[in-house]
This record gives C-alpha cells, sequence and structure tokens, in this order.
C-alpha cells in the first residue's frame, strides 16, 4: 500500500475508497487487517497515540498527590485512579500498535516533545480540591467523549474504549464526592472547592477541542465516523449535565454569561479563550516542561527495571535450555 | 541489547471471566518472556476481577485467514440452506422437533 502512496489515486483506490465508505456507512466496524484508506490509518495512529499519550501524561498531575491524600480511603482510590490510567495507555498503544505502529516509536515522539497530547495535563494542582475537580470535570468531559468513541469505527480503538469508560465512571465519582465533602465542609473548603473549579471549568471545555467551524478535520472523522459526535455537541452536552451538579454543590461555574435558554433547551455560555488554548497546545502552558520533564526522567530511571527484567528472561531461557540438553 | 522494551515480543492475551465459559481475546502488551507477560497482564487486564485464568500467545504464532480472501473463504457456506433447521418443512401438528 505504501507504494502509492505518493502518486496520484489510481482508479483501484478510487473505488476502493468508495467501497470503504460504503462499508462505514453501514455501521461496519474496520478491523486491523482490512483494507483502510492510507489517511484514516493515519488519523487513526494519530488520534489514538495522542489519546494514550494523554492518559500517561494525566498520570502527573494526580501523582501529585497521592503522597498528601487527606485519608487512607482518599490515597488508595488516587492510586487505583492513577494506575487506571497506566493501564488506559497500555490499552490505547495496544490499540495503536494494530496499526502497524511500534509503541516505542510513539514514546519517542512524546518524550522527544513532538506528540500532542491533552492540553488540561499543562495545569498545575496546587490544592487538594484539583483532585476533587479533576476527576468530577476532566473525567467528566474525558467520559462524554469516549462514550461517544465507544462507537467508533475501528474496532480494537472501540473496543479499548468499552474498557476503559466502564473503569472512568468510579473516577468521576470518586472526584464529585471530594467536590462535595469540600463543599460542604468548613468555608475554608467550600472556598478551596470554589477555587478549583474557577480554575478547571474553562480549561475543560476546551478539552472538547475548536468550536466546529474552526476544526477542518473534525468533518472527515465525521465522514469515516471514528468520530461520532462534532466538538461542540459534546461541549454542549457536557455543560448541560454539569451546571446542575455545581448547583447541588453550591458552587457558582465562573461564566456570567451561563444561563438556561428554554428555546433552545441548552445551557447558553460564555466565549471561551482560544488564544490560551493554541498557547497552552504549542507548549506555553504553565506546566508543558514540567510535564515532559517529569515522563523523560521516568522513562530513564524505569531503564533499569526493563535491563533486569531483559536478563531475568535471558537466564529463564538459558536454565530451560540446559535443563533440556539434561533431559 | 537495546533496554527499550520494543525488543519485547508482543503477546495476546486471552481471559476466561469463569469457569463454564472460553478464554476471550482482551487486548495485547508487551513482555520479555511467557512469564512476566502473565503477570503484566494480570495488572493490565484483570484489575477489576475480570479473570480467573489468562492465556499469553507471541503475536507473531497467531496465524489468520486474510481479509481479502474472506468471499471465497467463507462464501461457501452460504449457500447451504439445508444445513439449517428451517429449510426442512414439519407440519405444526407434530409439535416442537
Amino acid at each position: 500500500m505504501n507504494s502509492i502512496k505518493n502518486q496520484e489515486p489510481t482508479s483501484e483506490t478510487i473505488r476502493l475508497e468508495a467501497r470503504f465508505q460504503n462499508y462505514v456507512d453501514g455501521e461496519n466496524k474496520v478491523e486491523p487487517k482490512d483494507w483502510m484508506p492510507g489517511a484514516y490509518r493515519k488519523t487513526l495512529i494519530r488520534q489514538i497515540s495522542q489519546h494514550a499519550h494523554s492518559e500517561v501524561v494525566g498520570m502527573l498531575p494526580e501523582a501529585n498527590w497521592i503522597g498528601r491524600a487527606p485519608s487512607l480511603r482518599r490515597k488508595v482510590a488516587l492510586l487505583a485512579k492513577v494506575q487506571d490510567e497506566a493501564g488506559h495507555g497500555l490499552y490505547l498503544y495496544s490499540a495503536a500498535e494494530t496499526l502497524g505502529v511500534d509503541r516505542r516509536e510513539l514514546l519517542e515522539e512524546l518524550l522527544a516533545g513532538k506528540a500532542k497530547y491533552s492540553s488540561i495535563f499543562n495545569y498545575p494542582t496546587p490544592s487538594w480540591a484539583d483532585m476533587g475537580a479533576i476527576g468530577w470535570l476532566v473525567d467528566g468531559a474525558a467520559i462524554a467523549n469516549q462514550v461517544m468513541l465507544c462507537r467508533t469505527s475501528y474496532g480494537p480503538y472501540a473496543r479499548a474504549m468499552v474498557k476503559i469508560c466502564k473503569e472512568e465512571s468510579f473516577h468521576q465519582r470518586q472526584g464529585y464526592e471530594i467536590m462535595l465533602y469540600l463543599s460542604k465542609g468548613t468555608p475554608a473548603q467550600k472556598a478551596m472547592a470554589q477555587d478549583a473549579l474557577n480554575r478547571w471549568w474553562w480549561p475543560s471545555l476546551m478539552m472538547f477541542g475548536p468550536n466546529d467551524a474552526e476544526s477542518p478535520n473534525s468533518a472527515q472523522s465525521m465522514r469515516w465516523k471514528i468520530k461520532r459526535k462534532s466538538n461542540d455537541e459534546l461541549r454542549q452536552e457536557f455543560i448541560d449535565k454539569t451546571v446542575p451538579q455545581a448547583e447541588f454543590l453550591g458552587l457558582s461555574i465562573p461564566d456570567p454569561e451561563l444561563r438556561w435558554n428554554e428555546a433552545r433547551g441548552h445551557y447558553d455560555f460564555g466565549p471561551i479563550n482560544w488564544e490560551e488554548f493554541k498557547q497552552v497546545v504549542a507548549g506555553n502552558g504553565p506546566c508543558n516542561r514540567e510535564r515532559l520533564e517529569a515522563r523523560r526522567k521516568a522513562d530513564e530511571e524505569g531503564r533499569w527495571v526493563r535491563e533486569a527484567a531483559n536478563a531475568y528472561a535471558q537466564k529463564q531461557a538459558q536454565r530451560r535450555a540446559q535443563t533440556s540438553e539434561v533431559a | 541489547m537495546e533496554a527499550h522494551n520494543d525488543n519485547w515480543k508482543i503477546w495476546e492475551v486471552f481471559i476466561r471471566s469463569k469457569n463454564g465459559l472460553s478464554h476471550k481475546h482482551v487486548g495485547s502488551l508487551h513482555a520479555p518472556d511467557a512469564e512476566m507477560a502473565i503477570k503484566n497482564a494480570r495488572d493490565v487486564y484483570t484489575r477489576r476481577s475480570e479473570g480467573i485464568s489468562i492465556w499469553v500467545v507471541p503475536s507473531e504464532s497467531i496465524t489468520s485467514s486474510a481479509p481479502d480472501e474472506k468471499d471465497e473463504l467463507f462464501a461457501p457456506a452460504d449457500d447451504k440452506v439445508y444445513r439449517h433447521p428451517t429449510f426442512y418443512d414439519i407440519p405444526d401438528e407434530v409439535g416442537h422437533i
């Protein structure tokens, strides 16, 4: 297939692409060895690897609080959540590898600062309430996106998403529970919860990506049924679901223009600061450098474990060989 | 030997959720040998009691049928309706058969 990549599409390619579109339109799933357009494969590799990187980098803001969790109950929950995120990264790299890429190549791109991951993880977590806000809002936004992706046209990606969605539900509930305790606590605790909501609200809305009109790749992804809902649709869904949850907490969402629109049946909301989004995506967010440095350090410090595992595997193989010679 | 785990084989993981059911494919992972593949699979794929038994198989050991030959391979079964019970006419009076 690579040989035709840089040439004019042949009539055979056009025929195959039309057949592929027809197949996808019929709500059929694409599996690894099926023929697929080169651009479909490329889009998926980019999207799934960015998603995997987001899970891996997403461990860092929360890992910051594992050692300082206020109780054992909170600590085991946070540990389990961060461990899940490592697992989700692995499911996703595994799905990406079915498309013919190597996991190490993808990781090298991340460590070199060439790969993107969700911009939300470049914000800092200075207070315990941030653990609540991340679980409630960031995982809430991620779930909205991931529930949609359970129906994505690429089989291995869809299957990974089903598994991830089942596990994420606990992430959001534990976050909301933290917010609930703080907002029903002392005035200082409630202020802490409100402060976290103030800082995480807008970055959470940015997680859905640019407005549909500004998102040229989206239309193609929708045609291929990689995406099933547009950025703006998902963002609106998330807002409509989250506003009543904030009201229950007695916290206020930091948007003076937020109000229920009876005619639309949705909440109206104020403009998003896309300049901030662009800056964070471009690497100029508050923690971009810190996150990559932490990943590089973890990769370097894990080297001896990988070496030891290799040495152990070799020794075991030698022993087995010797034993069979004796026998 | 390069220390990175990209030299590690890819293993396909199959989990039996309970006795009485077959092992089912759940995904893949990297590991230097079978024993560590089982240990990794325990952590990656059974964090919530999803299984009571794990199989790991090197991906390279799996031979699969070619998707392009799907039609030739499976079409012969499509026109053999007489392999299905509904092909045979049995009067209602006979009852369930």
